[in-house]
């Protein structure tokens, strides 16, 4: 009967412990918008995983950050202005990766770190300059008005919506660029559309997380799910699950333990990510590293090792 | 068709189209270059329905570059490449190209079936589900090259020779009239390496057009109608049993020693072109005919 009295007791806890923070308004908002965020980051962030984009990730969150600081300057919306610069720089980033005397990632470190030191320059402008760079950089999850969640949400769809739409072709131009050309795929195009996808997806992440934090999110979440699925759609599925999960794991910390959300958000990401990487049962390090060797050597024959090494049995396990 | 024609000239009308029917596949005088360096020139052939053609040539000969030049991967600085009197160009989607295997990242995840499904891209075309044909063609393709019962499984989790065979039936889901096949056979096992000679001869018998970059002279000798033999520019075009000779092989090869071999039965000779993919055939009466520089 104690026993019965102290369970409901911690459940009652728990339920408090989840309920309490949603009585403020800014505490609804916050967790709506992170768990859009975390979903939209997730799904085309496999993408970024997968290409390989994670500096060109990068470079894009720091392109826009002029925009976002001129629309702020102009009091006009953040949104239009980081979108604004994110489409430049996608198209400018595809155009000089074209030119091969020009190194790819020798024009991202000049371009857009430029364009990032140029948003810095602007913003220095203002009184609040301190505040107002550090809210842009790591985000201000709890000042998410109502207008910034239907933005959020939005944009959010338009991009799930077009990796849906586009999947076929996305998943061939990016599993096999030449053969998708040969076909007569756009893939330029679909490269360019991708950066776009991904420019607005860190404008959708402003808020909740900032600029700089956005490609933790954009590859954390991918590169967990990553390590226990074989298919692209259960890779993004899984990826926005994660993403999704760390935002509200994330809110909830801050919000108790009084701390910066944005990077309580990513750090959460971090942990799951260092978590699945040495326990995941098909490629974790635990998995592959330590517990298969001495069955190996227990086994004492030779055909045990060929029998585990064998992919159909690998296959089997997951 | 004249060689005057210029470059992109659209052919829509009937009457070139049918003077054009018996050769499918026309190239006329195809040059290539890499920024203003020429990599392949005075490229011709005219190649008919049910032929195999062996594009053979030393390495960085511009074997690759051809088969890239046909489906458009690399523009043509001159010349042209037609398909039933249509500039290739205007027909991408049937033709179906086998890149080098090293250029993919095994690691993706996609199964055997996506893989294979990628093939129907061309005919399903934008905003579309594959239906429940594309789903028929697909696995039958995968039943073509025995990869079936491995449909569910991670590319990267089978060996080098299944992956190959995954990305024939790739290529045959796109039901093509052309097929480019860029070193099929390098660096897989034999087993993989019958199940495709088989394909080959199979789309031959259908009466498609299989055009084959090999560093291996002894199956290019035997599966291909024709040997189109490049060494930065074409050296020569025409049946196997004219083009493969000691004096085409030593003009093809440059300064590369090259060994004729003869059979014992006195069937066409195997010829090995020293080359670090060429391996040793066991088995055959290594009879010398001499090295030619």
């Amino acid at each position: 009967m104690s026993t019965r009295t102290l369970m409901r007791g911690t459940l009652t806890l728990t339920m408090d412990t989840l309920t309490n923070p949603l009585q403020y308004g800014f505490m609804q908002r916050a967790l709506v918008e992170v768990v859009l965020m975390g979903i939209v980051t997730g799904a085309i962030g496999t993408y970024v995983v997968l290409r390989g984009l994670a500096f060109i990730g990068d470079a894009l969150s720091h392109a826009i950050f002029p925009g976002v600081v001129v629309a702020f300057l102009l009091d006009r919306s953040i949104f239009a202005g980081a979108l604004f610069f994110g489409v430049l720089t996608s198209v400018g980033i595809g155009v000089i990766a074209k030119n091969q005397r020009v190194r790819e990632d020798s024009a991202i470190g000049v371009l857009f770190v430029g364009a990032f030191a140029l948003g810095v320059v602007l913003i220095s402008s203002t009184r609040n300059f301190a505040r107002d760079l550090a809210s842009f950089l790591f985000g201000n999850v709890l000042s998410v008005s109502e207008s910034d969640i239907i933005i959020s949400a939005l944009v959010g769809a338009a991009v799930l919506a077009t990796l849906i739409l586009l999947h076929q072709q996305l998943l061939a131009a990016s599993f096999d660029r030449l053969a998708a050309q040969a076909m007569g795929l756009p893939v330029f195009w679909l490269d360019i559309l991708l950066l776009v996808l991904i420019s607005l997806t860190i404008v959708v992440s402003l808020r909740a997380v900032g600029n700089i934090l956005v490609v933790a999110m954009l590859v954390t979440p991918p590169a967990t799910a990553r390590l226990f699925t074989d298919r692209l759609p259960h890779t993004m599925a899984l990826s926005a699950l994660l993403g999704a999960s760390a935002g509200v794991i994330g809110l909830y910390i801050s919000y108790y333990q009084d701390v910066a959300a944005g990077g309580t958000i990513v750090l959460v990401s971090t942990a799951a990510f260092v978590t699945a990487w040495l326990f995941s049962p098909s490629n974790g390090m635990l998995a592959t590293r330590i517990l298969r060797r001495p069955l190996v050597v227990a086994g004492g024959e030779p055909e045990a090792q060929v029998v585990l090494e064998s992919p159909e049995i690998r296959s089997h396990e997951r | 068709m004249s060689d005057m024609a210029p470059a992109r000239r659209e052919v829509t009308s009937g009457p070139v189209a049918a003077a054009d029917h018996d050769s499918c596949l026309v190239l006329r005088d195809v040059a290539v270059a890499y920024g203003r360096k020429v990599v392949l020139s005075e490229v011709s052939a005219d190649i008919q329905r049910g032929q195999v053609v062996g594009v053979i040539g030393p390495n960085g000969s511009g074997k690759s570059t051809l088969l890239k030049a046909i489906i458009g991967l690399v523009p043509l600085v001159s010349g042209k490449v037609s398909l039933f009197g249509r500039p290739a160009s205007a027909a991408r989607g049937r033709m179906a190209y086998v890149p080098q295997r090293e250029l993919v990242d095994w690691e993706f995840p996609v199964t055997v079936f996506d893989v294979a499904m990628m093939g129907r891209l061309p005919s399903i075309g934008w905003l579309k589900r594959p239906g429940r044909r594309d789903v028929g063609i697909v696995e039958d393709a995968l039943d073509r090259v025995g990869m079936l019962r491995h449909r569910r499984e991670q590319i990267g989790r089978l060996s080098g020779g299944q992956q190959q065979r995954v990305f024939i039936a790739r290529a045959l889901a796109q039901e093509a009239d052309v097929y480019l096949l860029d070193e099929p056979m390098t660096g897989i096992d034999t087993a993989a390496q019958e199940v495709i000679l088989r394909i080959i001869d199979e789309l031959k018998a259908e009466g498609r057009i299989v055009l084959l970059a090999t560093h291996d002279l002894a199956s290019a000798s035997c599966a291909c109608d024709c040997l189109c033999c490049v060494n930065q520019r074409m050296v020569s075009y025409g049946p196997t049993e004219q083009t493969y000779t000691p004096e085409v092989m030593a003009q093809t090869y440059g300064g590369l020693p090259v060994i004729m071999l003869n059979r014992a039965d006195g069937t066409l000779p195997d010829v090995h072109a020293h080359d670090e993919h060429t391996h040793a055939h066991e088995g055959h009466t290594h009879t010398h005919d001499g090295h030619t520089h």
